[in-house]
C-alpha cells in the first residue's frame, strides 16, 4: 500500500536480512541501530551456519535430520513447525550467501567447505574462516548499503529505541527514540516495527556478547505489553577466554576442527601442559561421552567442565576455574586456513600462541534461547505458513521480532551454528508476513493524529529531564550494574538451586528498587552515555526478573536449565533384569516430567513483576524422546523407550524420528 | 599484588585524555588515576574512569565518553589514538602500554574526523565511501536461484582477508593524503540541507586505502565485476586513486593485516587498464 513503511530495530543479521528483503519487495524500510549496523554483534559469530548440504545428504542426512538434531539438541522445548521450515530453508540460505559474495572457505575443487558442529554427526556447518558471522554480516549489509543508495532504506545509526507507540486500539503504530550524539528525541511513524535487538548479555555483566547487547529494547517492548518467552533458558558457552571487561567466545569450530579439551589427571600438578604425557591427560569429555566427544551440546559440556573443576578440582590454574582447549596436535597452515581469526583473538589477549600451546579455556554467558514471545502459522505440511501475518508477530499488532531476541527456534538448548541461521531465517521469512499485515491493517500510520506521537515523545521527554535532574549522592549506575551482573552470575547461569533463585529474586527487587535512585555523573546534552546507560540498566530489571523467576518455578533439568534436585541420573545396577526394570522405572519418571514440564513459560509484566503462563509445546512432528547423550545406561533406556512407543502406537519403531514422506532424502 | 606493580610499577598508574564537549568546541587534556588490575585493557580502563567520575586531582567531571562494541576487536568500533597511534582499545593491553612507556597512557580521539565528543568521532565519511564504490555483490535478488558461482580455494584465499576490514578507520587516520572535513551547520539550514551538503563533501574528497580495497574485493568477485569499469571510474575520478601517496602507512596500521598496498598496487594496473579501454572506446 502506498506510503507504507517499516521500522526496523537493530541491524544485525536478522534486520538487515528483514530490511533487504522488505527492500527487494518494495516496502520502504527505516533501519535503527545503537551502533553504525556494520558493527552489530553479529560479527562476533565465529563458527559457521548450518544446513544440510550435498555431502552430508549422501551419508544420510536430511533436512527433516537437521530439524530432529535442532529439537533433540533443544530438549524438544521448541514449537516444531518454525524449526521445520527453517531446517527446509538452510540450503537455499546458505545458496543465498554465497550468491552475495560471502567469503566462504572452498574445498579443493572449489565447493563450499564444511565443518563439524555440536549436536549433530553430519559436517553441516559452513564457514569463512573463524569469523563466518562477520562475513555474514558484511554481505547482507553490503545489500542494505546498496537499497539505501537507491533511497529504499533509511539508516537510523546512533539511535536508542525507547519505546514502541500504541494507539488506543493497542496497535503499534511507530516508535519512539533517541539520538545518542544529540540526545533529540523523536518519534518514528511506522506501519509495522520489527525487533531484531539482539541478547540481552549484559543482564549478566560480563558475558560474550557485544556491548549494545543490554536487552533494553526487548524489555522496552515486554514493558509495553509483549510477552516473554523461555527467559530462565540462558546458553552458557562452554569455552571462552576470561577477561576483566568482557569473556571472549572461543569457538566451537575449534573443536568442530578437532581440538581436545582436557585437564591432567592429577590435581594441582605444576607441569607445562606440553610436558603431561597423553596417559596422564583426562580427555573428558571424550571419555564420557564416547559418541559425541567433544562435540556434545553446549549445556553439556558447559556442566562437565563446570563440574571437573568446581567439584572435582581439576581445574589447571590454582587461583582460578579453567582447562585446556588443546589445537598443537593440528598442522599450522591448516590451522590459520580455517581458524585463524580466533586464534589471534587468543594470541592477542593472552599473549600466547595457541598453535603451540594449549588454550586456557572456561564456560561464559553467550546466548539467550528465550526473548520475546512470537507466533506462527502451521501449514499442512507440518512447517510455517508462508506469508501469513502471524508469523514471528509478537501478539500485538503491528509489532514483529525476530533473531536471538524472539523465543521461537532454540526451546532449551541451542545448537551451535544454528542461531545465524534462525537470525537470517527469520529476518527473511518475516518480510512478506509483514507485509501482508500491513495490507490488512485498519488505517495506515501516517493516518493517525498528530497527539500520538507528540504524547509518545513527551512521556519521554519527561522521563529523560527527570533522570538528568536527579539529585546528586544517589546510585551509580556503573556499580549497581556490576552488583547485577554479579547476582545473576551466581543464581543463574550452569547449576541452579532453588534457594539462591529466591534469594536473587529478592535481590533483584532491591536493586531495581534502588536503580530508580541512580544520580547521573553527566549532565551534559551531547553524548550523554551515561543517561543511555542509566536507562538501559534501569530496563535490565523486567528482563533479569522474568530469566530468575522461570528458573525458579520451573523444577526439572532441560536444556541449559540445570537444578541437580531434579537431575535424573543414569542407571545404577549392573544385573541386567534390574537394569532393565531401573530402566522402566527412568521411563515412568521421564513422561510423568514431559507431562508436567514439557511447556514454554510466557511472562507477562504487571508494572513490578513477570506473571508467568505455560504454553503447551508443539511436538506434532518429532515426539519427545528422552534426551540420553552419554548417560550411563543410556543404551537399555532407548531400548525401553522404543519398546514403549512401539507397544503404544502399535507399530514398528525405535522412538526415533520417522522420515516424513516429503523429507525423502535422495541419495541417488 | 599484581605482576606489574611486582615488576616495579606501583598499584596504580595515571591516564591523560584529550577531552572535548561537543563538536566544533575546544579541546583539553585530564588527568585519571587508575587502580592497577590483572588483565587490563584500554577498555577496562574507561569503565573505571567512567565508574569513579573523578579526575587526578579530585575533581568531580563527567566520565569521558568513547564508541566501542564487540570488545574483541572484530568490530572497529572502539577505535580511538593510543600512545600516538590509531588502534582499537580492546586491544590495547594496559600493561604492554605501560612496559612501552611507563609515565601513563595516553588517549586521544582519531584525528581524521570531526570529534562528537571525548573520544567519540563521527566516521560516517568511511561508509559513503563504501557506497561511493558500489561495495556490493549486484545479485539479481534474495531470491532461490541456486548455488553462488564456484570459486577455487586460491581465490578464496585472496579475498578473505580483504573481506576481513572492519571500516574502523586506522588506515585513513595514519594517511598523509586523508585530510580531515569538518563542516558545521548554518544558522538556518535544514539537518537535511546540512547532510546533503556534508554528503557532497565527503563524495568529492579522498576515499582512502580502505574503499580502494573493497573495490578490489567486489572487482574480483565473479558476479561483482560485472561493475567493475563503475568501480574503477570512481578510483580514476575526483578524490580516487590519483590522491594516494604512497607513503605506505595504511598497511602497517592495519589491525587486521590486510595487504592494503597490494590493493592499492592493483587498482592502479586495473585504472591503467581502464584508462585505456576508456580511450579505445571513444
Amino acid at each position: 500500500m502506498a506510503n507504507q513503511r517499516v521500522l526496523v530495530i537493530g541491524g544485525g543479521l536478522a534486520g538487515l536480512a528483514a530490511a533487504m528483503k522488505l527492500a527487494e519487495l518494495g516496502t520502504p524500510v527505516d533501519l535503527m541501530s545503537l551502533t553504525p549496523v556494520k558493527r552489530s554483534h553479529s560479527v562476533c559469530a565465529q563458527g559457521g551456519i548450518n544446513s544440510c548440504n550435498d555431502q552430508t545428504r549422501q551419508l544420510g542426512d536430511s533436512e527433516w535430520k537437521h530439524l530432529d538434531d535442532t529439537v533433540y539438541g533443544g530438549d524438544f522445548l521448541q514449537h516444531q513447525p518454525p524449526v521445520k521450515e527453517m531446517a527446509y530453508a538452510a540450503p537455499k540460505i546458505i545458496d543465498l550467501m554465497d550468491r552475495l559474495g560471502v567469503t566462504f572457505n572452498r574445498t579443493q575443487e572449489g565447493f563450499l567447505d564444511h565443518r563439524r558442529f555440536g549436536g549433530t554427526l553430519y559436517k553441516r556447518t559452513a564457514f569463512a574462516g573463524a569469523t563466518t558471522g562477520q562475513q555474514l554480516l558484511y554481505a547482507l549489509d553490503e545489500q542494505v548499503r546498496r537499497y539505501e543508495a537507491d533511497g529504499l532504506i533509511n539508516k537510523y545509526e546512533f539511535w536508542d529505541f525507547l519505546s514502541p507507540i500504541r494507539d488506543d486500539a493497542g496497535v503499534c503504530r511507530g516508535a519512539v527514540a533517541q539520538n545518542l550524539m544529540t540526545m533529540e528525541i523523536r518519534s518514528f511513524a511506522a506501519d509495522v516495527v520489527i525487533v531484531a535487538s539482539g541478547g540481552p548479555g549484559l543482564v549478566y555483566g560480563r558475558s560474550t556478547m557485544s556491548m549494545v547487547c543490554t536487552g533494553s529494547a526487548v524489555s522496552r517492548c515486554f514493558q509495553n505489553g509483549a510477552k516473554y518467552g523461555n527467559g530462565e533458558f540462558i546458553q552458557v558457552h562452554p569455552t571462552a577466554i576470561p577477561g576483566a571487561d568482557k569473556l571472549r567466545l572461543m569457538s566451537e569450530s575449534a573443536r568442530g576442527e578437532g581440538g581436545r579439551v582436557w585437564v591432567p589427571r592429577k590435581p594441582n600438578d605444576s607441569r607445562e601442559p606440553q610436558d603431561i604425557p597423553t596417559a596422564e591427560r583426562y580427555y573428558f569429555l571424550e571419555e564420557r561421552y564416547p559418541e559425541y566427544g567433544n562435540l556434545v551440546p553446549r549445556d553439556i559440556a558447559t556442566r562437565e567442565i563446570f563440574d571437573i573443576c568446581v567439584n572435582d578440582g581439576l581445574s589447571v590454574e590454582a587461583d582460578r576455574q579453567c582447562v585446556y582447549l588443546d589445537l598443537t596436535h593440528i598442522p599450522r597452515a591448516e590451522l590459520d586456513r580455517k581458524l585463524g581469526g580466533i586464534l589471534e583473538i587468543y594470541e592477542k589477549f593472552q599473549g600466547v600462541d595457541p598453535r603451540d600451546f594449549p588454550m586456557k579455556i572456561f564456560p561464559a554467558v553467550h546466548y539467550s534461547m528465550g526473548g520475546l514471545w512470537v507466533d506462527y502459522q502451521k501449514s499442512a505440511d507440518g512447517g510455517l505458513e508462508a506469508g501469513s501475518p502471524l508469523n514471528q508477530s509478537t501478539g500485538i499488532p503491528g509489532l514483529y521480532a525476530i533473531g536471538e531476541c524472539d523465543y521461537q527456534y532454540h526451546g532449551g538448548n541451542r545448537l551451535g551454528a544454528n542461531s545465524l541461521l534462525s537470525c537470517i531465517f527469520s529476518g527473511l521469512f518475516v518480510a512478506p508476513c509483514v507485509q501482508s499485515a500491513m495490507e490488512a491493517q485498519q488505517g495506515s500510520a501516517a493516518d493517525q493524529p498528530a497527539s500520538l506521537y507528540e504524547n509518545a515523545v513527551q512521556d519521554k521527554q519527561t522521563e529523560h529531564d527527570a533522570l538528568l535532574n536527579q539529585a546528586a549522592g544517589g546510585e551509580n549506575p556503573y556499580l549497581l550494574h556490576q552488583e547485577l551482573g554479579a547476582l545473576m552470575t551466581r543464581a543463574a547461569t550452569v547449576v541452579r538451586h532453588n534457594d539462591q533463585l529466591t534469594e536473587a529474586y529478592e535481590k533483584l527487587g532491591e536493586l531495581a528498587e534502588r536503580s530508580r535512585n541512580c544520580s547521573l555523573s553527566d549532565s551534559g546534552a551531547w553524548t550523554n552515555q551515561n543517561v543511555v546507560f542509566t536507562k538501559a540498566l534501569k530496563d535490565m530489571f523486567p528482563v533479569a526478573k522474568s530469566i530468575v523467576r522461570g528458573a525458579l518455578q520451573r523444577d526439572e533439568c532441560r536444556g541449559a536449565h540445570y537444578k541437580p534436585e531434579f537431575a535424573f541420573s543414569g542407571l545404577e545396577s549392573e544385573e541386567p533384569a534390574e537394569r532393565h526394570r531401573q530402566a522402566e522405572a527412568w521411563c515412568d519418571r521421564f513422561e510423568k516430567n514431559t507431562q508436567k514440564w514439557l511447556k514454554s513459560s510466557v511472562a507477562s509484566w504487571d508494572g513490578d513483576n513477570p506473571q508467568i503462563a505455560y504454553e503447551e509445546v508443539d511436538t506434532s512432528l518429532i515426539p519427545p524422546r528422552p534426551r540420553l547423550y552419554g548417560l550411563v545406561g543410556g543404551e537399555v533406556i532407548e531400548q525401553v523407550w522404543a519398546e514403549r512407543m512401539a507397544r503404544r502406537h502399535g507399530e514398528s519403531g525405535n522412538g526415533a524420528p520417522q522420515e516424513s514422506n516429503q523429507a525423502a532424502p535422495s541419495t541417488t | 599484588m599484581s605482576d606489574h606493580a611486582a615488576n616495579g610499577h606501583s598499584d596504580s598508574f595515571e591516564v591523560r585524555i584529550l577531552r572535548q564537549d561537543a563538536p566544533g568546541e575546544s579541546s583539553y587534556w585530564e588527568r585519571h588515576r587508575v587502580e592497577h588490575e590483572p588483565d587490563m585493557n584500554v577498555i577496562s580502563v574507561l569503565q573505571r574512569v567512567a565508574a569513579q567520575a573523578q579526575s587526578a586531582d579530585g575533581r568531580a567531571v563527567a566520565p569521558v565518553a568513547w564508541d566501542c562494541n564487540c570488545l574483541e576487536e572484530v568490530c572497529g568500533a572502539c577505535t580511538m589514538v593510543i600512545n600516538g597511534q590509531a588502534r582499537q582499545a580492546c586491544t590495547a593491553l594496559v600493561d604492554k602500554l605501560l612496559d612501552e612507556q611507563p609515565a601513563e597512557i595516553e588517549l586521544q580521539p582519531m584525528q581524521k574526523f570531526p570529534v562528537l565528543r571525548d573520544l567519540v568521532v563521527d566516521r560516517t565519511r568511511l561508509f559513503s565511501a563504501l557506497k561511493r564504490v558500489k561495495g556490493w555483490v549486484p545479485v539479481d535478488g534474495s531470491y532461490d536461484l541456486g548455488p553462488g558461482p564456484r570459486q577455487s580455494r586460491t581465490e578464496q584465499e585472496v579475498a578473505y582477508p580483504l573481506s576481513q576490514c572492519m571500516s574502523c578507520g586506522c588506515c585513513l587516520d595514519a594517511c598523509p593524503q586523508y585530510t580531515k572535513i569538518e563542516l558545521t551547520p548554518g544558522v538556518d539550514e535544514s539537518a537535511e540541507d546540512f547532510a546533503a551538503r556534508q554528503d557532497q563533501a565527503h563524495d568529492s574528497s579522498f576515499l582512502g586505502a580502505h574503499a580502494i580495497s573493497q573495490t578490489v574485493l567486489f572487482n574480483a568477485h565473479p558476479t561483482g565485476k560485472v561493475n567493475a569499469g563503475e568501480r574503477l571510474d570512481v578510483l580514476m575520478d575526483e578524490g580516487g586513486l590519483q590522491i594516494c601517496g604512497n607513503a605506505q602507512n595504511c598497511v602497517a596500521v592495519c589491525p587486521k593485516e590486510i595487504p592494503l598496498t597490494t590493493s592499492i598496487a592493483r587498482a592502479g594496473r586495473a585504472t591503467t587498464f581502464r584508462l585505456l579501454e576508456r580511450w579505445f572506446e571513444k
